[in-house]
């Protein structure tokens, strides 16, 4: 076999190779979209009901809670950011991390401190490289987030809110959001301070538009309000956690799809080039054994 | 028989929904019962068992940590970051998990354990 032709065999055979690693992972991603969409189904119940809970309790009672109240003169502003840890899912990452660095520059413009908290190693990797702060990360669960890690997440942040000293007055959330399995959009929300009055449900109606029963609050509407209002947090957390891990599914699926068909369309040319090689070779061994026959029948007639 | 409409719902997941005759939860300020007709509440949950006798005279017991319980309109919706039910509850392990708090001095985690056994004894006990 020919050197050309033995090249282009072995791109051949590599190529496969990765199609069949690529195409796996497309199949992967693509059962787990369907998983990780039905966890945010499954945890719309608590967030729904929560925040009926927690409007009905602002709109009953006038108490006052430091994660409902808007500091005039804002210094620092907190930025969770939530990336996947694996790569290979196209501009899912990037995307959010140029919405965060969109977000930073305009509260720098404000006059504000950028306080930044990452989930995902990529982000990790991304502010790492270039030396940027953060202030503190979590990794190893964005494709498969839990209820647990969104705590220790809110705990964190709730702490650094609530801090006497030190501390943030403002919290923004970048993540991704799962439109479909087409679209997903980076998006940046405030987070903390709440605003009660613009609480929304899982089907976009605003809450305050409900009317609430006259509630007895147990120990009392402070007292409520102090044990709702982390838990909320915690929840928006973790459906912005589910959302991002159903997006990083979708991401890879789409990017995997585009690599497994490029590697088609490579093998396809590559395989009419190794044909025609091999046509080559053919025509020249054939034209050397006619070359050659006629040379030796040229020298035996001349013998003669 | 009058009967009010139960959900249990923990963070991740719907643990329960029907209709019951009664409720008692752990909150606050003790054990509170719930019965159809009851005045609109919103109280604090603490980590315990929550009782409910169905309306075919059947109890579902749960383990409960965190959370709260609100009622309006005969719909009780309880709320917690964690619930399982007691057949859902793996007494070896919960075993563990107290003998572990127990020796690390978490009073939190021995009391979570607790109450798993207990709502797991508890529906034991019925059969």
């Amino acid at each position: 076999m020919g050197a050309q032709l033995r090249v282009y065999k072995r791109r051949i055979r590599s190529v496969t190779a990765t199609k069949k690693i690529t195409k796996a992972m497309e199949m992967i991603s693509a059962s787990r979209i369907v998983k990780a969409q039905r966890a945010v189904a499954a945890s719309t119940p608590y967030a729904d009901e929560l925040t009926r809970a927690v409007t009905a309790v602002a709109t009953r009672s006038t108490a006052k809670h430091p994660l409902t109240t808007e500091n005039p003169n804002a210094s620092r502003a907190a930025v969770l950011l939530i990336t996947a840890d694996r790569g290979l899912a196209g501009g899912y990452s990037t995307n959010a991390i140029k919405q965060s660095l969109a977000l930073a520059a305009r509260l720098r413009e404000e006059g504000k401190e950028v306080v930044t908290y990452i989930v995902g190693r990529k982000g990790v990797g991304y502010y790492g490289f270039r030396n940027l702060a953060v202030a503190n990360s979590w990794t190893g669960f964005s494709d498969k987030p839990t209820y647990g890690d969104a705590k220790t997440i809110a705990a964190d942040l709730i702490e650094a809110f609530t801090a006497e000293t030190g501390g943030v007055d403002e919290l923004h959330l970048v993540s991704t959001e799962f439109v479909s399995m087409l679209t997903q959009n980076a998006v940046d929300n405030r987070l903390l301070p709440l605003k009660l009055d613009e609480v929304e449900l899982s089907d976009g109606a605003a809450a305050k538009n409900q009317i609430f029963p006259l509630y007895d609050f147990e120990p009392s509407a402070e007292g409520v309000l102090d044990a709702l209002l982390p838990r909320y947090v915690e929840s928006r957390i973790y459906n912005a956690l589910l959302q991002s891990a159903a997006s990083e599914h979708a991401a890879r699926r789409r990017a995997m799809k585009s690599a497994t068909d490029n590697a088609g369309e490579l093998i396809k040319s590559l395989t009419r080039l190794a044909n025609s090689a091999r046509q080559a070779e053919i025509t020249q061994e054939i034209s050397e054994i006619v070359g050659g026959a006629n040379a030796l029948a040229d020298a035996s007639a001349g013998s003669e | 028989m009058a009967e009010l409409h139960v959900e249990l719902v923990a963070a991740d997941r719907k643990v329960w929904s029907g209709a019951a005759t009664i409720v008692v939860a752990r909150t606050a300020s003790g054990d509170t019962g719930i019965m159809p007709g009851h005045t609109p509440v919103l109280s604090v949950l603490e980590t315990g068992p929550v009782t409910i006798r169905t309306t075919d005279q059947g109890t579902v017991v749960a383990a409960v940590h965190g959370g709260f319980i609100s009622f309006a309109d005969n719909k009780l919706s309880i709320l917690a970051e964690i619930a399982e039910l007691a057949d859902e509850i793996d007494v070896a392990r919960a075993e563990r998990a107290l003998e572990n708090a127990k020796n690390e001095a978490d009073s939190h985690a021995e009391r979570r354990a607790e109450v798993r056994l207990l709502a797991a004894g508890g529906l034991k006990a019925q059969h």
